[in-house]
């Protein structure tokens, strides 16, 4: 059954035809008749931003925390330009999005029209797909292929620029049944041969390691399920990207916590020493290898992703597989279950055993105090009085986000929403907007960085309007941290303008947005503060103060590979290590 | 952590591959702004273009079929066709150079100004090489000539002395040998 409507009155009904239920966005010229539609209805809920780029983040922190596609509405010129930091960070991190932008009417495209800018071509690049419509007829096709896009295959951020006078256009709009793109089709099913040889080298393995990153909380709830059970049934250890935390629980045992840069010492060295890495739904980024000569160098490799242009992109793998990681995953247990041959529990010990004093390091040492709160105990506090509760968590980017990976320790996926691949300051604070949108009952926290959160701090006051209590819990050392702290390592102590001088006070800045702010200075004071942030039934920006000086360790410093670590001076040593590990084999 | 390779958070370059040169055929929805996302892809990438040639080949299907030609590392040519494919609009990416036995042609219009002798030469040279007159006016020859790129290279540079004015080439096309289409 098709109906006529108006261009603007299709964008809507297709929006609801695809179970939005909120659309992030700020209204402008080019955009005022699919506001005139969404005045009209309440099947889809707008929210108000307070800058474009604040909507994006909303939108995949909303995206993230759910699974759907996130929806955005923006005018154009500066509304999509204002957009495109977000579509970055959306198509770097694979998250799904329908982003829809106001354009001229067609006769004045390439006029210099006022607030035309080419938005198709400056999003070509930072999208997974774009469309201008320029025919009202194609409009309902190209909107809910959008969506298709968006959600299939490897996600990612679709953009749709729509003319002023299609908005106004009337045309038939019916929802597409069975949708099926003619050219786009992406592969979810693994190339079983190749499973089956993947299977083959786990039996044999001496010193077998996952390394799981975001593809397996993309691919949904049940390829985590499956990981779980697959690294339960295998005994092998797992360590995950920063934006795969979540998937396999960090309470387990065999989990060895995240690898990287700042990734701890035993996920670290077992990447390096390991014989056979089997890598899923991540990507071999630069954070992750360290130096490419030097990465791995006698494991074979095995690599399960969907989009097959990320397998051999950086480091050369002995058994790609491209598929959706539940879909391979599944094979995966079926075909460890029924095979014969399963390993001897005995020839996993010596591997476990090195793993294990490598973990008696306790790389994530810091040295604690009772006169200024250090960063990293900031955070431990902040997940033992939240880990009982219903909590997720977004971040800036910074120090402040690598100590989140380290010390807030996640047992679910999509309950952690942070800038992984495009490293975006500013995105915490409008993702936890989506994020409580889509979760108004949850405990919703940003970790934040001062300096990372005054980018969008303006979205405050979409929280506010909106009743979001989101909690801000700034880690303020009043240095861009990470900055810092590689001017103290790389470029001699100098400090080249890594130091914020005239900072906002905080809890004044809370309650000039009717918001609620705490400050808390002592180590003591602590808990107490916390406590009153989470009771508290508003938004709330929590001043955390925190040793200016402190850095995150462990590093891998640049060019160097995984074995080359920078440790913190209260890491254990190896010598101790071992007569610890010693006293735990007695 | 004196050295300069530690000083970026980066990692440095690794060791240099060999280059190899490789021509794919890409088969693409004839739609607005198609080019524009294979030239970004490559520009943004920053692979290599060495020849690029587009055209409709099936009107009623509206695909087009782009042959291109580019340079780069194994590696470098595995990521570029796998992200080409990666694109919407593209249907198929056949690699010709790994594909089997192909041909690649290239059509070229070479003008020659000049006058007696020249002339004479000009015109007994492009005989040898097969290459048509398509144009000509008392002192000067528009010539036509297809093949491989060396062949219509050489035949440029024999014009040079001859009074060569300008050059206009297709750029290379490609197609598989025997009864199988990519």
């Amino acid at each position: 059954m098709s109906k006529d409507m108006t261009g603007a009155e299709m964008v809507i009904e297709a929006l609801a035809d695809q179970g939005v239920e909120h659309l992030f966005g700020y209204p402008g010229g080019a955009v005022l008749p699919i506001y005139d539609a969404l005045f009209h209805q309440k099947k889809v809920q707008h929210i108000l931003v307070r800058h474009e780029q604040g909507a994006v983040h909303a939108a995949e922190g909303y995206a993230r925390s759910t699974g759907k596609v996130g929806c955005v509405l923006v005018t154009s010129g500066p509304g999509a330009t204002n957009a495109v930091t977000g579509l970055t960070d959306a198509l770097c991190d694979s998250v799904p999005l329908v982003v829809i932008t106001g354009q001229v009417p067609t006769h004045l495209i390439g006029n210099d029209a006022f607030q035309e800018c080419d938005t198709v071509g400056i999003t070509r690049p930072c999208t997974k797909h774009n469309y201008l419509v320029k025919n009202i007829a194609d409009l309902p096709r190209v909107l809910h292929e959008a969506f298709h896009i968006a959600k299939s295959g490897r996600p990612g951020p679709v953009v749709v620029d729509i003319p002023k006078d299609v908005q106004f256009a009337t045309g038939a709009y019916s929802r597409p049944k069975d949708f099926q793109h003619k050219g786009y089709r992406p592969r979810l099913k693994g190339d079983l041969d190749r499973i089956k040889a993947a299977i083959e080298l786990m039996q044999h393995a001496k010193r077998p390691l996952f390394y799981t990153g975001g593809g397996v909380v993309n691919s949904g709830p049940e390829a985590s399920h499956l990981l779980r059970e697959l690294v339960k049934l295998t005994r092998f250890p797992i360590t995950s990207t920063l934006m795969g935390l979540g998937a396999y629980p960090s309470s387990d045992p065999q989990w060895l916590g995240m690898l990287g840069m700042h990734g701890t010492y035993e996920a670290n060295l077992a990447m390096h020493d390991c014989d056979l890495m089997i890598c899923i739904g991540a990507r071999f980024d630069d954070r992750i290898t360290g130096r490419l000569d030097a990465f791995s160098p006698d494991s074979k490799k095995v690599h399960v992703d969907i989009d097959p242009a990320s397998i051999n992109k950086n480091v050369k793998v002995d058994i790609p597989i491209v598929g959706d990681c539940a879909h391979v995953l599944e094979d995966m247990v079926r075909l460890w279950r029924a095979s014969a041959a399963q390993p001897a529990k005995r020839s996993l010990d010596a591997w476990w055993q090195q793993i294990e004093k490598w973990r008696a390091r306790k790389s994530l040492s810091y040295r604690n105090s009772n006169e200024i709160i250090k960063p990293q105990y900031a955070i431990q506090r902040l997940y033992e009085l939240t880990k009982d509760r219903d909590a997720y968590i977004t971040t800036e980017v910074g120090q402040h986000q690598m100590w989140a990976a380290q010390f807030y320790r996640f047992e679910e996926p999509n309950r952690w929403m942070t800038s992984g691949g495009l490293g975006t300051m500013g995105y915490g604070l409008p993702a936890s907007v989506g994020v409580q949108l889509a979760h108004p009952n949850s405990l919703v926290i940003d970790i934040a960085g001062e300096a990372s959160v005054l980018m969008t701090m303006q979205e405050m006051s979409t929280a506010v309007q909106y009743e979001l209590p989101i909690k801000i819990f700034i880690i303020n050392n009043q240095y861009m941290g990470m900055v810092r702290q590689w001017q103290e390592l790389l470029h001699g102590g100098r400090y080249a303008h890594s130091y914020t001088e005239a900072l906002p006070d905080f809890v004044k800045l809370a309650d000039a947005y009717h918001a609620v702010g705490i400050r808390c200075e002592r180590p003591g004071d602590l808990d107490g503060a916390i406590r009153e942030m989470i009771d508290v039934k508003k938004p709330v920006i929590f001043d955390c103060v925190v040793d200016p000086n402190e850095n995150c360790f462990p590093m891998i410093p640049s060019g160097r590979a995984h074995n080359e670590m920078l440790l913190s001076d209260a890491t254990i040593s190896i010598e101790d290590a071992i007569t610890e590990e010693g006293k735990v084999m007695v | 952590m004196a050295n300069g390779s530690s000083t970026s958070h980066y990692p440095a370059a690794t060791i240099i591959q060999q280059i190899e040169t490789h021509t794919l055929s890409v088969l693409v929805d004839n739609e607005p702004g198609v080019l524009a996302r294979v030239i970004g892809l490559f520009s943004g990438r920053g692979y290599n273009i060495d020849s690029l040639t587009v055209s409709e080949t099936e009107h009623e299907k509206h695909l087009s079929r782009i042959t291109v030609v580019t340079s780069g590392t194994p590696m470098v040519i595995e990521q570029i066709k796998n992200q080409l494919e990666r694109l919407v609009p593209v249907h198929r990416v056949v690699d010709m150079t790994i594909a089997g036995p192909h041909i690649e042609r290239e059509l070229a219009m070479v003008k020659v100004r000049g006058k007696g002798e020249h002339r004479m030469e000009a015109l007994r040279l492009a005989d040898a090489f097969r290459a048509r007159v398509i144009d000509a006016s008392t002192e000067s020859f528009v010539f036509e000539i297809t093949g491989a790129s060396e062949k219509i290279e050489s035949f440029v540079a024999l014009m040079i002395p001859l009074g060569l004015v300008e050059v206009s080439r297709t750029g290379i096309v490609a197609i598989g040998r025997g009864p199988e289409g990519m």
